[in-house]
């Protein structure tokens, strides 16, 4: 599904990822780990086409095309969804109408007819129920007045909605209490699919008590550094991060 | 103008779609002011011995008065004397029926979206039209007409209803309240005259449509609407204008009388010309409106959009001198290019127990100057008077400018006055946000500019509200690269 092949890139002048590799299959899970300013949400960041990230070399293939040719929003279209680490807020428009324009958008782009407002409500009802998420909640403005755990709540719950082929979590996990990671995980899992594939961004090995990766990454300085299964990320929260800089400094 | 270069115009422009010439046939009178126009032009309409002298000695004070530069616009000196004062298109002086209108005139508000014909009008709103100084069509008038409603053009309300003109003409806005408000008074064509009786809510939206088409003209039409006792009613002004590269002078003037328990409610979506993206041509749109909630309990509710003109002149203003009369105001102001706003409201509290609401949303893109400018003011005899006003700036790019001056005048001591304020860009990290869901870079814009305004267009009727979303996504066209 993504291939991606010595990706470099620059932010504010600087070279942050520098030569990343990684291979993803449908179905599969990713989880991306480092210490902090290893270039992990970076990553994410430039997979999503954020434009302050600065792609200076290498390609990212995702379904068979150059990922990196399309714009942010073509990008979303094409399946690639992005849970945000600091969700935004969007004064006066309701989650409702923000989350029926995206799906729309993406149903347009599919060939698919769009939904009308009685459609739509239906839709994200059932959703909200499978999520146990506060119906209430769609009244609201985006991400508007919204706890830490809300905002990614409905991170996870958009996330369901729009149905990705492919989900980033950018550091879901930072800043939430264990009910909440429980249930974002719950989210998550429920959303675990043959056709759909993930790449959790994390700091910490908890998250992935929930979240049982198929593959671990280690990014250091800007490279992945080692890879393996989900035993790797208890290694690191036995001996932490502070190895990788013996081992950076050897290599 | 040829249709050739009629296109070109448009490709260039393709942001203001209402754009276009009407080729109809008009009598215009050559340009230049004097007493001899003034006398020229209530003679064309027909005019009563008190209305022409009204108009003389509204010119008299005008020549006496400056033109006001306490604002926060700019632009060249306007010759007053290089501008016609009245145009009309040739046609009979008098329409019996819808299907006298001429037929390129009804063509031109169809292009608009304005359907003349009745039977068309399936949204239920009667409709007078404007075309340059004259008002050419008034529908549902007879359906009105059975509730004792007045809805007609205000030269007809001058022959048919002497009496009720007379008593209010002038008493919101005097004749001599200002320099464009003089002028206004001295040389206005037309405009619109509405009246509903005592108790009556009027069924349907009324609606007045503006349109200028000939060139080297000014525009200046005089509204009036008044609310009997008890009576309600909901109003909405719209205007376009073609694209000429020299600017046009529009100076209008409304004024509005609620009497005890009555309630007006007067919604605007202004998108006259507003220049091209160099800030050759554009309407000077200098605009007097004003309220007056005279009885106990009366109300009126000013709710504008304006995204059109090269500059942006208006205030309208609410005094409540009735007790217990309550006055809102909530504006969308959007400046884009090189269009500049200085708009606001004034709330003079007279009467006891008096309430005002004020949301004034002001957008600027591109290198658009917009200026909110308010005044509250407390009489001493307004007891437990309260006003809340709120006055937000989004800010698009890094060229343009929001500037607020609010002015607050408190003489007495119960008053409770509140005010809030507050400057926010539409950031990189809200577009990629709304981007990174699958909408477009415009889309986003909108979206986030909707929510902005969000407060004040769901105080416009459904219909508007959503005409004034549309209308602001062209306004910002492009804005964001």
């Amino acid at each position: 599904m993504l291939e991606v092949r010595n990706l470099k890139v620059r932010a504010e002048g600087k070279d942050i990822l520098r030569g990343v590799n990684l291979t993803v299959k449908a179905g599969e899970v990713h989880a991306i780990m480092g210490p902090n300013g290893s270039g992990k949400s970076t990553f994410a960041r430039a997979l999503a086409g954020h434009p302050q990230y600065e792609v200076v070399g290498g390609e990212a293939r995702y379904l068979g095309r150059d990922l990196l040719d399309m714009d942010p929003d073509e990008r979303a279209r094409e399946g690639v969804f992005m849970a945000f680490q600091y969700p935004v807020e969007i004064a006066g428009v309701s989650n409702a109408y923000f989350l029926k324009a995206a799906l729309n958008a993406k149903r347009k782009h599919d060939g698919l007819g769009e939904l009308d407002a009685m459609e739509f409500m239906t839709l994200v009802r059932d959703k909200a129920k499978l999520f146990d998420l506060d119906a209430s909640m769609l009244g609201r403005a985006v991400n508007e007045g919204f706890s830490g755990g809300e905002k990614k709540r409905n991170e996870i719950f958009q996330l369901a909605v729009l149905e990705p082929k492919l989900a980033i979590l950018d550091e879901t996990d930072s800043g939430l209490d264990i009910d909440a990671l429980r249930v974002v995980a719950n989210g998550v899992n429920a959303m675990r699919s043959t056709d759909r594939a993930f790449i959790v961004v994390t700091h910490y090995q908890r998250l992935l008590n929930y979240i049982i990766p198929d593959f671990v990454h280690v990014l250091n300085d800007g490279v992945i550094v080692r890879s393996g299964g989900k035993e790797l990320a208890l290694e690191l929260e036995e001996k932490g991060y502070g190895w990788l800089e013996a081992a950076g400094a050897s290599a | 103008m040829t249709t050739a270069t009629r296109t070109i115009e448009e490709l260039a422009n393709r942001e203001y779609k209402y754009g276009f010439v009407t080729d109809v046939e008009q009598e215009i009178v050559p340009i230049g002011l004097s007493e001899d126009v003034v006398r020229l032009i209530s003679a064309k309409k027909e005019e009563p011995e008190w209305m022409l002298e009204w108009r003389l000695k509204a010119y008299r004070a005008w020549l006496r008065m400056t033109e006001p530069t306490w604002h926060n616009v700019h632009y060249p000196p306007i010759d007053y004397q290089a501008i016609s004062y009245y145009a009309a298109p040739k046609q009979r002086p008098k329409l019996n029926s819808l299907d006298e209108v001429d037929p390129e005139i009804r063509a031109t508000f169809e292009k608009l979206g304005i359907p003349l014909e009745e039977q068309k009008l399936l949204s239920g709103v009667a409709v007078d039209a404007v075309f340059d100084s004259v008002s050419v069509a008034t529908t549902f008038r007879k359906k009105l007409g059975e509730l004792g409603i007045i809805f007609c053009s205000f030269s007809e309300a001058v022959r048919e209803h002497p009496e009720l003109v007379k008593a209010h003409l002038g008493s919101v806005v005097p004749h001599t309240d200002n320099f464009f408000a003089a002028l206004n008074a001295a040389v206005f064509s037309d405009g619109s005259f509405a009246y509903i009786p005592k108790g009556v809510r009027c069924p349907m939206e009324l609606s007045t449509y503006f349109r200028i088409n000939a060139q080297n003209t000014g525009q200046f039409e005089r509204t009036l609407i008044v609310a009997e006792e008890g009576s309600y009613v909901s109003y909405l002004e719209g205007c376009t204008a073609p694209m000429r590269d020299e600017n046009q002078l529009h100076a209008a003037v409304v004024e509005l009388v609620a009497q005890a328990n009555a309630t007006i409610k007067y919604s605007t979506i202004q998108n006259w010309y507003p220049g091209d993206k160099e800030g050759r041509g554009g309407i000077y749109n200098f605009v007097t409106k004003r309220g007056l909630c005279k009885g106990a309990a009366s109300k009126i509710t000013w709710t504008q959009v304006e995204t059109g003109s090269a500059i942006t002149w208006k205030y309208p203003s609410c005094i409540l001198q009735g007790d217990r009369s309550i006055g809102e105001f909530y504006s969308v102001a959007v400046t884009n290019n090189r269009q500049q706003a200085d708009t606001g409201t004034k709330m003079i509290h007279i009467g006891k127990d008096t309430k005002s609401t004020i949301v004034s949303k002001g957008i600027s893109a591109g290198f658009g100057q917009n200026t909110y400018r308010g005044a509250v003011k407390i009489g001493k005899n307004a007891k437990n008077a309260r006003n809340y006003s709120q006055c937000d700036s989004l800010l698009i790019g890094d060229k343009c400018g929001a500037h607020t001056f609010p002015y607050l005048e408190i003489k007495n001591t119960s008053a409770r006055v509140e005010h809030e304020a507050s400057t926010s860009k539409i950031g990189d990290e809200q577009i990629f946000y709304c981007r990174q869901r699958g909408l477009a870079t415009e889309d986003a814009v909108n979206m986030i500019v909707s929510g902005f305004c969000r407060q004040v267009f769901r105080e416009l009727p459904m219909e508007f509200a959503v005409e004034a979303q549309k209308l602001l996504g062209v306004s910002l066209e492009g804005s964001v690269g």
